[in-house]
């Protein structure tokens, strides 16, 4: 990597991850990978119904079992005195919130739920003893579709949640809007299923526990994106552990997209077997199992509408959505479809009155919690497609009406109805760049020219905002989350001028290592290759809130800047004294201090970090070592944006979708590292892309799980897919010291809306309006067909 | 993805084979084993014990002879894809083979797993039975062979008995005058064909159709042969509009439907894909 590691210009450049080597070539150490002596393994027996009372567990033939060590039920883990719970993270007002205990006391309300326990020698004799437990059912009615479980009759979840309600949330300014829409010249209506998807982590979860029961320590290895955050809540609610004695490890972690953020019964259950039986415990999950326990995501039904003025000016957007939350309330679920979703109706868009009524509604399913994007996939969902149809009900052109709409350039910060302020933004700035990538006006011609000769092209928009990287922590503390959203950081620069970071954020294949080492490379103008990065592990860093929800660069990154610029001022303290010169007279050029003007005596960050840890000529009241933490809050949100474009054809003979084109051009700052960026949008867009049309979780009337493996539930592959177009605008975030926002979850924000409206699009001959996701082949033949 | 404990035997012979399943009732073949393990590690299936086939000898090899093609039932799909023999005596069968899976299963999987699983979304049968092929099979009494038209009996169910092993198969060459083709419509989710065509036709000496064969795949509970199509397209000129109305009077009367794909829905792909098959079988004819 020569001439990559000069400190300064590292920052910005596509450096290749680092991470890769040891990931592509085997070597990398995933959770099930880590062996201890005298592990004993663990398999949890799930419910094959939506719904059912537990008469009764006879376990006495797995017991007899050679090999098996234990079976445990919930009565167990209740006699054991731990707290058993696993507790919501997000409190809204009024929220109903039913126990939720390690594993089904008496009733299961979901295909999956947890009812009894294994432990055994090995796998396969933990996997046997499961079809030796006999559960006597009593099944009951089971409800999965969200709308129908609000209605009178419904099968309940939880008695204590009336018509299965969880919450009953609200924002905007319901009056003002329907005044709006009273005096509305035209009116576009739209009625979204939001499809449930499955998140589908290359590496299923897993958990390697290790209780040693004379120090009273617990050790475990689990796949988290947060190990702090899952060490907090094993020790309040589910094991009653004291947090100074539990250890989080993550170690390699084989991809996230949420599902790894959650407190879920099963690490725990791991934990908690080990300390049964004095023995390490492992627990992992097959493909079924994640199919069947990974929070799912998304699962919508809304209703929502757009009024217009004579000239599509935007005058109201009013939206009614019922959000599926699952059997339970999931760690941070109810975030989700509430400050996630309905603070972000305003779009791009310069929307006088919104009003945003959501039902968080039970239903016999897996819990639905944060899935790459969380909330505001579906939000981007709602509005984009809304500006569609206002656009097809005005005869207004699609990229026209949004031109007309946005925020300009010149009204930021710009606060939004719905609680969010704007701080940057350039959305025309985007739109052009995007438009004249793809040649819009040719495309329109050429689109006319093919449905001549019965070829069907359209093309979709979708100019997105987003909000990430949630803070500051006050604010979002007000809106109930019990979680700070600061981030922590630790550059420690050692005797030899070699450096290593630590941060509490916990990555899972976005990079850091490389990318968090650019930045430091950067601030300490030291090179590349001598910094190394170090995350997820409660015992070593500081407490930190872990990698969701597009915030590691923004928050975290900002956190290792801020701890850089301390290691600096530190340093510069030290070398004006080797120096002999006043600190004000240092410059600081490529992790050189020197004089103004005297380049050639100068003391590099080496020769301080040496001194600084030697102590033996330090300046007065300076402490030895040369190292920096930090705990940063940010200021606001960071609100990435941009405009994405997807071209499509329409066959008619057979309704396949071929998406021909793909441009994004996106708004996330200054970027660290050009090739992760666009390798984050390309993995978001594949996403986006595979919800729009190809993946859909379908629970059947009885809430049973009918894509329950990967031979029904469609994952795109590599060749339904384009080589996708990417493209940028930079609007530094003005807050924070890097100037950056986030990029993990803009491609799975954006691409929906975009594919849809450009199958909508090319539809339109045939009067089609809207067509739910996924929009599989059958759909569209009978969007032309009937 | 553990599966039950199982015994497992390696013969290495065809009648050894033939030994032990006969006196296994609840035992396997394993071939490819990329059907079969994956049901034993979702525990659906739990045989007591597998008998691998696939180190015996003559099961393997592509032969040419006496105007057929035999193949043997341990070849790959990746060897008959890539076959210059099956790609000029039988192209609808070396099309079918290429596009199974992906490569790592096309490396590992076998015809004769293929058939004798008789999966009837697997692209295989309806390319066999098309063909015309015969499928050579071995018992405790001795061997046998049987039309691919009498093999598939049911939703993975065939004409072999518990303790037979199907060998090899056999197709003909295709003579002058004479096309096949295999189109397939991929299912999104599994790969497997959603609907699968595989078409053969002959042109007699003044260029009309003197014989065709259009049989699906992923339509119904068996790879189904559509007779009234091919029926109707003998005789013709094999014009595209002969094709399109041929194919227009297509009828799969136990459709099978999914959440991607409708039974009525099936049936119209099935005329477009049919219609593609045909096409480029005349077009090779």
């Amino acid at each position: 990597m020569a001439g990559e590691s000069n400190g300064a210009g590292v920052f910005g450049s596509s450096i290749r991850r680092r991470e890769d080597p040891e990931l592509i070539t085997g070597r990398a150490k995933y959770t099930d990978d880590l062996q201890l002596p005298n592990t004993a393994y663990c398999t949890i027996l799930r419910s094959d119904y939506a719904h059912a009372k537990i008469n009764g567990i006879d376990a006495s033939e797995a017991e007899a079992l050679d090999g098996v060590i234990a079976v445990y039920t919930a009565s167990d883990i209740a006699d054991s005195g731990v707290p058993g719970g696993i507790p919501v993270g997000w409190l809204l007002p009024d929220m109903v919130i039913p126990e939720h205990f390690m594993l089904a006391k008496d009733t299961t309300r979901y295909v999956g739920d947890g009812v009894a326990i294994v432990v055994a020698e090995d796998q396969y004799t933990a996997h046997d003893a499961l079809e030796l437990i006999y559960v006597d059912y009593d099944p009951r009615d089971g409800v999965a579709d969200p709308k129908k479980a609000t209605e009178d009759g419904a099968p309940l979840v939880h008695d204590e949640a009336p018509n299965n309600i969880a919450f009953d949330w609200e924002i905007g300014d319901k009056e003002m809007t329907d005044a709006a829409f009273a005096n509305a010249a035209h009116v576009a209506s739209l009625d979204i299923v939001n499809n449930r998807l499955i998140p589908n982590a290359m590496e299923p979860r897993a958990a390697l526990a290790d209780y040693n029961s004379i120090t009273g320590e617990l050790t475990l290895y689990m796949t988290t994106q947060n190990p702090h955050i899952h060490r907090l809540l094993i020790s309040l609610a589910s094991l009653g552990l004291p947090e100074h004695k539990i250890r989080v490890i993550a170690p390699e972690v084989g991809g996230g997209f949420g599902s790894k953020i959650h407190h879920y019964a099963d690490e725990a259950i791991a934990a908690w077997a080990s300390m049964q039986t004095g023995r390490p415990v492992k627990w992992t999950a097959t493909r079924t199992e994640t199919y069947l326990t990974d929070a799912h995501g998304r699962d919508h039904v809304t209703h929502a509408e757009m009024a217009m003025d004579a000239d599509g000016k935007f005058t109201g957007l009013r939206v009614d959505t019922y959000a599926a939350m699952g059997a339970y309330l999931s760690t941070f679920a109810p975030a989700v479809p509430t400050y996630l979703y309905g603070t972000l109706m305003s779009g791009e868009y310069d929307l006088p009155a919104i009003y945003c009524h959501v039902y968080g509604v039970f239903t016999h399913t897996v819990p639905v919690d944060a899935y790459r994007g969380a909330g505001r996939p579906e939000a981007t969902f709602v509005v984009e497609r809304l500006v569609d149809e206002a656009a097809r009900v005005s005869g207004i052109d699609p990229a026209e009406i949004r031109r007309r709409n946005f925020v300009a350039p010149d009204n930021f910060p710009f606060q939004t109805q719905v609680a969010l302020a704007y701080d940057s933004g350039n959305y025309e700035g985007a739109l052009d760049k995007a438009l004249e990538t793809i040649g819009y006006d040719d495309f329109r011609n050429e689109q006319a020219a093919a449905r001549e000769q019965g070829k069907y092209l359209g093309i979709g928009l979708s100019t997105y905002i987003e909000a990430c990287g949630l803070a500051p922590s006050a604010v979002v503390g007000s809106l109930g989350a019990q979680a700070g959203q600061w981030e922590s950081a630790v550059v420690r620069v050692h005797a030899t001028g070699k450096v290593t970071v630590y941060s509490g954020c916990s990555g899972h294949g976005q990079g850091h290592e490389t990318t968090y080492a650019q930045i430091v490379a950067s601030a300490l103008g030291v090179p590349y290759e001598d910094i190394d990065v170090i995350e997820g592990d409660s015992g070593v860093m500081p407490h930190g809130w872990g990698t969701y929800g597009s915030r590691s660069a923004a928050t975290g990154g900002s956190a290792i800047a801020s701890a850089a610029e301390k290691v600096v001022d530190k340093a510069r303290t030290i070398a004006a004294h080797l120096l002999e010169a006043a600190e004000e007279d240092l410059e600081f050029e490529d992790g050189n201090f020197f004089v103004k003007g005297s380049p050639d005596q100068a003391q590099s960050l080496p020769d301080v970090a040496l001194q600084a840890y030697l102590a033996h000529n330090l300046p007065k009241g300076i402490e030895p070592a040369l190292e920096a933490t930090s705990f940063y809050d940010p200021e606001n949100f960071v609100f990435p944006f941009g405009t994405h474009i997807a071209v499509v054809e329409v066959c008619a003979n057979t309704g396949h979708v071929e998406l021909q084109r793909y441009l994004a051009v996106d708004d996330v700052g200054n970027v660290i590292n050009p090739m992760i960026v666009d390798g984050q949008v390309h993995g978001g867009i594949a996403q986006g892309v595979g919800q729009s049309l190809y993946e859909t979780a379908v629970y059947d009337e009885g809430a049973n799980l009918l894509s329950g493996t990967m031979l029904d539930y469609a994952v795109p592959k590599a060749h339904f897919l384009p080589s996708f177009e990417t493209d940028r605008t930079v609007t530094p975030c003005p807050h924070n010291p890097l100037g950056v926002k986030g990029v993990g979850e803009a491609g799975t924000i954006a691409s929906p809306a975009a594919v849809v409206n450009a199958v909508v699009d090319a539809l339109s001959p045939f009067g089609v309006a809207h067509i739910d996701m996924p929009v599989t082949s059958e759909k569209v033949w009978n969007a032309i067909n009937n | 993805m553990y599966p039950s404990k199982f015994d497992y035997h390696r013969p290495s012979s065809v009648q050894e084979a033939v030994q032990i399943l006969s006196g296994n009732p609840d035992a396997k073949v394993l071939a490819g084993g990329h059907s079969l393990i994956p049901v034993m590690k979702l525990r659906l299936a739990a045989p007591a014990a597998l008998v691998d086939i696939g180190r015996i000898g003559a099961l393997q090899g592509i032969s040419r002879s006496n105007g057929s093609l035999r193949i043997g039932a341990c070849v790959t799909y990746h060897e008959i894809a890539n076959s210059a023999d099956v790609q000029a005596a039988a192209p609808a069968l070396a099309e079918a083979a290429g596009q199974i899976g992906d490569r790592q299963v096309r490396y590992r999987g076998t015809i004769g797993g293929n058939l004798s699983h008789a999966d009837p979304a697997s692209d295989l049968p309806a390319a066999a039975l098309a063909l015309g092929a015969t499928l050579h099979v071995t018992g405790p009494g001795g061997s046998r062979s049987v039309s691919a038209s009498d093999f598939f009996v049911d939703l993975m169910m065939t004409a072999l008995q518990p303790d037979e092993i199907l060998t090899g198969v056999e197709v003909p060459v295709a003579q002058a005058g004479t096309g096949s083709a295999y189109a397939k419509w991929e299912h999104p989710a599994s790969g497997y064909a959603l609907c699968g065509a595989a078409a053969v036709v002959t042109r007699g000496a003044g260029g009309s159709c003197t014989g065709a064969s259009l049989c699906f795949n992923g339509v119904s509970s068996t790879a189904v042969a559509a007779t009234e199509v091919a029926a109707g397209l003998v005789g013709s000129d094999l014009s595209d509009a002969a094709i399109d109305s041929a194919v227009g009077n297509l009828s799969i009367p136990d459709a099978t439907g999914d959440m991607f794909a409708s039974a009525g829905y099936r049936q119209e792909l099935a005329k477009v894909m049919g219609a593609r098959a045909l096409r480029t079988a005349r077009d090779r004819a």
